[in-house]
């Protein structure tokens, strides 16, 4: 049995304009059509052609980009406007949590605006009467309930409208990303009611950016991108394949910075003596080397005097590149498990590549790279020469790849430095902090790196079993700083590295 | 169009709610409150009194002693009338947070406006009464019984021209302020400071074609101020026709361009 069906549905929004105005009352006058008439230039598509059917009983998430459609297939559910071809069809009481206090009048009191609103959402008075203790209970409002609603605080509006919506007992409840209401124990008690929602049996459709919340609550979730439905179903998997998807447009805007980044700053001017050091001077003859990241072709043979202009200090973090050009790093690619990517997940492999080469030969030459926090903590620094590899010999192309096996680092996003220098530290070709990439995890531990770990207990210490993640909210079980049993899991070799007892 | 009627008929709990809150929230905060619905047209009547007695005063020889009264039997509706229109106008971008985020049934809102302007002028009518005792001028029965219709024609007028206004507002917000204007020319243009008999016949034409508001003006004069029958009846008929054809016109426009509201407002 379908609690909301929605057919075909697409949905057009006006462009606004000035020049057609006119025209548009005449027609609207004339026709009363106000879409039809709407050369296509003039309109937005919001929603193209979605067809959805919700079962009674199931709580379903919507997911997707902002300016998705999301907001607008719900309120053609709730019934606020109409699908310009189409139809929805809904069955049972709705509820709509979108904008909550909607029609809070600020002159009165919250009572009164209680009673009113209540009213609006469909109940008569003598229910509110009966369900009035329970909101103002619900909403934490006992002292204010007398006071002007212009008096409130924004919590306070939001949990008197988020407390009336809820008590008009719906069979069916839109929410739309309203759980940023109040504090942590406000929002707790919202996510309680859903549940108990849930358990009888009504019907639920969040629109939501929360995305644990899709896999821990709904039932069904359904991504919707730039109007159009790309899939549907179990929302582990929607989940994953939107999370993968914003990854891959994360990982193409990191690729297009990083482009950037490696075109503009050379501060070892090319030949024609430019005075300004961060001027990217693509006039000049950066046209000499046609690469796909236009590169200053013949740096010149730089003496102390460049050298000093190396930071005084490494720790302060400015984006730049320098050096002689005995040795030019010509392309860094990083890559992880599946090819070149910006993105990676704690624990994965990544390579980092460069392309280098020296067009004289060259006998004293290191590698070296290092990995920077966006807060300019160096996190991990390391070349060649450190390492006492002892260099011989170097002319023509190279590659050069530097692999971590694993990269434990926490999540967030992290700059790279990679420089050929002599042993004693003289640049031939530094980047510094031209690269970023991102690291995401799923446990949200803190600090910088990631021990491989484990935890180990003796008997009498005992854990609820892991029911995966689809706990409710409330029953918090593990400590609060676990770091994710499931993420340590799948590598049996942690044991080693624990430290247990 | 019926079920539609009906529909408004079922949410008469709501309008009066928001009726009850419009007056309510108008006045909180004031020293007076409720007291400036009686204050508001007194002091109206003062100012319009006093211009015509003092500043300008007219010849003799106008039927319209005691001019106070006179004066205040046209003011009073048309207080009602031209603030009906201007709160009626705006009534959907004020509160465009309802019909953008709640199911909301649009047409309450003009209604809302409508029925809190008609509270305003019905508690303005005792003070009316008291002029007329004070000057002893006599009620009949017979005309009385009249007043109750005159109120519904310029209820359902009123309606009618809030609907179209409101709903064209919302597309076009020139309307709001060339609205203020058109309702100064028409209070102008109406026999509320001056009597009807004032006229030239060629304006007495156009008024009767084309006020509409000026029937309505004569007929709570006749009731209310002059004595004798109330031979205004005829054109009040037609009003009354005229005026629920508006309002099924302007009910239909309001219809047409409603999925519009939430999109525009």
């Amino acid at each position: 049995m379908a609690a909301i069906e929605i057919d075909h549905v697409t949905k057009m929004y006006r462009r606004h304009g000035h020049s057609r105005r006119y025209a548009t009352l005449k027609s609207a006058l004339l026709t009363g059509s106000l879409a039809k008439d709407l050369r296509p230039e003039e309109s937005f598509r919001a929603l193209n052609d979605v067809s959805v059917t919700i079962r009674k009983g199931v709580t379903y998430g919507v997911i997707g980009r902002n300016g998705s459609g999301k907001s607008t297939l719900l309120k053609l559910v709730a019934g606020i406007t109409k699908p310009t071809t189409g139809a929805v069809r809904v069955d049972g009481r709705v509820s709509a949590l979108i904008e909550l206090g909607a029609g809070f009048h600020p002159e009165i009191s919250g009572r009164e605006n209680v009673f009113i609103n209540g009213i609006m959402l469909g109940l008569s008075r003598r229910e509110i009467a009966g369900r009035f203790d329970e909101i103002v209970e619900f909403a934490e409002m006992e002292e204010f309930i007398d006071a002007p609603v212009k008096t409130y605080s924004s919590g306070m509006y939001m949990r008197l409208g988020f407390a009336v919506a809820i008590n008009v007992d719906p069979d069916i409840l839109l929410v739309d990303e309203v759980l940023a209401v109040g504090d942590e124990g406000f929002s707790l008690k919202c996510l309680d009611k859903f549940a108990e929602f849930k358990r009888r049996g009504k019907t639920i459709l969040l629109v939501t950016h929360g995305l644990s919340m899709v896999e821990r609550f709904c039932d069904e979730a359904l991504w919707i991108e730039s109007g159009e439905k790309r899939i549907v179903g179990d929302p582990k998997r929607v989940v994953q394949t939107y999370l993968s998807d914003v990854e891959r447009a994360e990982d193409l805007l990191l690729a297009a910075q990083d482009a950037k980044a490696q075109q503009t700053p050379v501060s070892a001017p090319p030949e024609p003596v430019v005075t300004e050091p961060v001027e990217p001077a693509p006039e000049s003859d950066a046209v000499a080397e046609p690469g796909p990241v236009s590169e200053v072709e013949a740096e010149p043979e730089t003496d102390a005097a460049d050298d000093d202009a190396q930071p005084d200090n490494m720790f302060v973090a400015k984006e730049g590149r320098w050096g002689s050009g005995g040795v030019r790093i010509d392309q860094v690619t990083l890559e992880g498990d599946h090819g070149p990517a910006h993105v990676f997940h704690t624990g994965e492999r990544m390579t980092i590549r460069m392309q280098v080469s020296a067009p004289i030969e060259v006998d004293d030459f290191a590698f070296g790279i290092s990995i920077f926090s966006t807060d300019g903590v160096c996190c991990y620094g390391t070349n060649t020469h450190i390492e006492e590899m002892i260099s011989e010999s170097l002319e023509g192309n190279a590659t050069v790849s530097f692999v971590i096996d694993r990269l434990d680092l926490v999540g967030g996003t992290y700059k790279l430095d990679v420089a050929a220098h002599k042993r004693d530290g003289f640049s031939y070709d530094y980047h510094r902090l031209l690269y970023t990439f991102r690291v995401k995890s799923r446990t949200k531990d803190v600090g910088i790196y990631r021990p491989r770990h484990g935890w180990s207990f003796s008997d009498n210490v005992r854990f609820k079993p892991d029911t995966d993640d689809s706990a409710p909210a409330g029953s918090v079980s593990v400590p609060a700083v676990d770091p994710a049993p499931a993420m340590t899991a799948p590598s049996p070799p942690t044991a080693e590295d624990a430290p247990t007892e | 169009m019926l079920a539609n009627l009906r529909q408004l008929f079922r949410y008469r709990g709501l309008i009066q709610t928001l009726v009850a809150r419009e007056l309510k929230a108008r006045y909180r905060g004031s020293v007076l409150g409720y007291f400036w619905s009686f204050i508001n047209p007194l002091l109206l009547l003062l100012v319009y009194s006093f211009v015509f007695s003092y500043v300008m005063p007219r010849g003799e020889a106008l039927a319209t002693e005691p001019y106070a009264v006179f004066l205040f039997c046209g003011l009073l509706p048309w207080t009602w009338f031209s603030s009906s229109l201007s709160d009626g106008a705006n009534v959907l971008i004020i509160n465009g947070n309802l019909i953008k985020k709640v199911m909301f049934p649009a047409e309450i809102l003009p209604v809302v406006a409508v029925i809190s302007n008609m509270v305003h002028f019905l508690l303005g009518l005792p003070i009316l009464l008291a002029f007329l005792l004070y000057y002893s001028l006599s009620l009949h029965l017979s005309e009385l019984v009249w007043f109750p219709f005159v109120l519904a024609v310029q209820f359902i007028l009123t309606l009618g021209l809030v609907m179209v206004l409101a709903a064209l507002t919302v597309h076009f917000r020139d309307i709001k302020d060339l609205l203020s204007n058109i309702l100064t020319l028409w209070f102008f243009a109406t026999p509320i400071l001056y009597p009807m008999s004032f006229l030239s016949p060629r304006a007495k034409f156009y008024m009767d074609y084309f006020n509409p508001f000026a029937h309505l003006a004569i007929s709570y004069q006749e009731i209310l101020f002059y004595p004798g029958p109330f031979g205004h009846w005829k054109w009040l008929l037609a009003l009354a026709v005229a005026g629920v054809a508006f309002f099924v016109l302007g009910y239909w426009l309001f219809d047409r361009l409603r999925d519009s509201f939430a999109e525009e407002v």
